[in-house]
């Protein structure tokens, strides 16, 4: 199992939501986050006085995935999410130990396993 | 088929009832609705020349108070203007102090106003009524030395508490019309001192102001005292000529901002190492319709400032003002644009504004084109004040109410004696026969009235104001502490914050006090009031 945390554009957000679920990853928790890279900051002016914008929107995607889904999580972001140009966000794999679902007490890849909701249409 | 019929029939009636309406109409085009039936008269639709003569004197003064009153109202919605333009330019979490602020300059104002400032300013003006609302006759003492045989008014003496002589419908008019003016004033150092001003501080800041320091002011120029009877015993011009305000509401309140500022100090984070840098405001389009809402009653200060709706010179005064808000608006946006590569939207806000202020004297007198000239020198001239007043005076202001107030203030008094074309205005301040003129039409007596007005101004309010916010500061302090400041005024100075919901949710307010369980009653009586939470 691995923890699967991508940083995006947020304007990207849309295309990789649906390159996951193409993927039929369809578990995911997304945060709006703030951060430095290698663009450059923002320069606007406040009443005459410069007005420095040095962290950039972002999206977080936090992802657990079963070790079958790694490579097919990580391809689904990485081809959705780029643009070609600095600030396109990195994308970090992690060893995950444990995962429990709150609802079944499952555990690890059961847990990860999606059930489908009876009646979903 | 049934529905049909019913159709038809409903479309039926509907068409008898419109002509039925049609014809029973009684006069719906207007032209014979009042007629010589509508003069009160002994006999019916006959009336005599002095029954006529007395319902035309009527109609005139009815007119001129309803154009009074009406413009008395549009001036008291300013106050939301200021109220939004001030909380706009201001963080989110002094945003309910801000707004406190703005409520209170009117709330306290009214009140020290209506105790003794109406007297000071306006008990010494009364006359006869004429053509425009004035203080009624007995509203007549003048106090100040007397000089060559001339009183040279300094403050008015009746008119206390609205009552006595000055229980009159025309003082209540000027009353109100003057009372609105007074918290313009008033409120403008709210936007320059905000985020770290003691409401303790501003509480008695807006009663001495409301009840002695604008109105002294305003009676030497508006309430018959010293500055505006230069023309008539001094020969200069027609005295110190102010249509309705530059100096005595704007600059007074620029001056006053400046003198608060000095005392105050600039808020934290403002300047580093000498250097100043941007706060920027939390809420842009809430300042953009405080500025829509206060050019919107700018209709109400300059061309109500005739006191009189039969006097049709106002069509001239709303359209100077509105040209020359245009003018000040375009110049800041393109001088901002120039100078900041992009236009800056809160600049161009000070624009509109500074062009509204600097009309403000000289609305009733000047040419279009002269108009649009002083509203463009107002609009370059905004915004280097702006700058002068943050990096080079050090004075920090979040709003521009000193660049606005004070320097277009100026500017708007000098115009006047500049650019006034002689066509209206004479015997103004009971000085000549001709209209007002300035120093480019050929009397430069005008001018000099003006720079005097100014002059007295400065030392008047300047030290005044200077003084009041002294004592405050020594007594009981002017500022907050620096833990209220950074945290927020919203969360010191008044109860509650302005946006409850912009904290995380996991603090989300919650309640102290349990509310009654639902549970039988002898549990409830157990249930012990909890402690008052955090401080």
């Amino acid at each position: 199992m691995k923890l699967i945390t991508a940083i995006i554009r947020p304007e990207k957000l849309e295309d990789v939501k649906v390159a996951l679920f193409a993927a039929e990853v369809e578990g995911l928790t997304i945060q709006q986050v703030s951060g430095h890279g290698g663009e450059k900051a923002v320069v606007e002016s406040y009443r005459g006085h410069p007005l420095l914008y040095e962290f950039h929107d972002k999206v977080r995607l936090d992802i657990a995935v079963s070790e079958p889904f790694v490579q097919v999580t990580v391809k689904a972001i990485a081809d959705a999410a780029r643009t070609g140009q600095v600030g396109d966000g990195k994308i970090f794999v992690q060893q995950l130990d444990h995962v429990v679902r709150i609802r079944t007490g499952e555990s690890d890849v059961e847990a990860l396993t999606p059930v489908t909701v009876a009646g979903k249409t | 088929m049934d529905h049909k019929k019913r159709l038809i029939t409903i479309l039926f009636l509907l068409g008898l009832l419109a002509t039925s309406w049609a014809l029973l109409a009684a006069d719906p085009s207007g032209a014979n609705t009042g007629g010589i039936a509508n003069v009160p008269s002994k006999v019916a639709g006959k009336p005599t020349l002095e029954e006529i003569g007395a319902a035309v004197g009527q109609t005139r003064v009815s007119l001129n108070f309803v154009w009074t009153l009406s413009a008395a109202f549009l001036i008291w919605f300013m106050q939301a203007g200021f109220a939004l333009a001030e909380t706009g330019f201001t963080r989110a979490k002094n945003a309910a102090h801000t707004m406190m602020l703005n409520m209170m300059a009117f709330g306290l104002g009214v009140i020290a106003f209506w105790a003794c400032g109406f007297a000071f300013q306006m008990g010494g003006s009364g006359s006869a009524m004429g053509s425009a609302v004035s203080a009624p006759e007995g509203m007549s003492k003048l106090l100040g030395p007397t000089i060559g045989g001339n009183v040279w008014g300094l403050v008015g003496g009746t008119g206390f508490f609205l009552s006595g002589v000055s229980y009159d419908v025309a003082a209540f008019a000027i009353f109100l019309f003057q009372m609105v003016f007074m918290d313009t004033a008033l409120t403008i150092p709210t936007g320059a001192l905000s985020e770290r001003w003691k409401l303790s501080a501003f509480t008695v800041y807006t009663l001495v102001g409301g009840a002695v320091i604008y109105p002294i002011f305003a009676n030497w120029a508006w309430g018959g005292g010293w500055l505006s009877t230069l023309g008539k015993y001094a020969h200069l011009g027609h005295g110190y000529v102010d249509f309705a305000g530059s100096g005595v509401i704007h600059l007074t309140g620029g001056v006053m901002s400046v003198t608060g500022l000095i005392v105050l100090g600039p808020r934290i984070g403002k300047y580093a190492k000498g250097v100043a840098q941007a706060i920027p405001g939390h809420n842009l389009p809430m300042a953009f319709l405080g500025c829509f809402i206060l050019a919107f009653g700018w209709f109400g200060f300059n061309a109500g400032s005739t006191l009189a709706g039969t006097d049709l010179r106002i069509s001239v005064v709303a359209v100077n003002t509105m040209l020359a808000s245009g003018a000040g608006a375009c110049l800041s946006y393109f001088v901002t644009w120039w100078k900041f590569k992009r236009p800056d939207p809160s600049m161009s806000i000070n624009g509109l504004l500074a062009g509204l202020v600097a009309i403000t004297a000289p609305c009733a007198f000047v040419t279009a084109p002269a108009a649009v000239l002083i509203g463009s020198i107002a609009g370059v001239l905004v915004v280097w004040a702006a700058l002068f007043v943050e990096n080079k005076l050090k004075l920090d202001d979040p709003v521009g109410a000193v660049a606005v107030h004070g320097f277009n203030g100026v500017w708007g008094v000098i115009a006047l004696g500049l650019f006034a074309d002689g066509t209206y205005g004479g015997g103004f301040n009971g000085g000549p026969e001709a209209g007002v003129t300035g120093l480019f039409y050929g009397d430069a007596g005008q001018l000099a009235a003006q720079l005097i007005g100014l002059g007295s101004n400065l030392v008047w309010v300047g030290a005044t104001s200077f003084a009041l916010f002294k004592v405050i500061d020594l007594a009981i302090g002017m500022r907050v502490t620096a833990e209220q400041e950074l945290q927020g005024l919203d969360y010191s100075e008044v109860s509650a914050p302005a946006y409850s919901g912009d904290r995380p949710s996991i603090s989300t307010p919650v309640f102290v006090t349990r509310p009654p369980a639902p549970a039988p009653a002898p549990a409830a009586a157990t249930l012990k009031p909890a402690p008052a939470g955090g401080k």
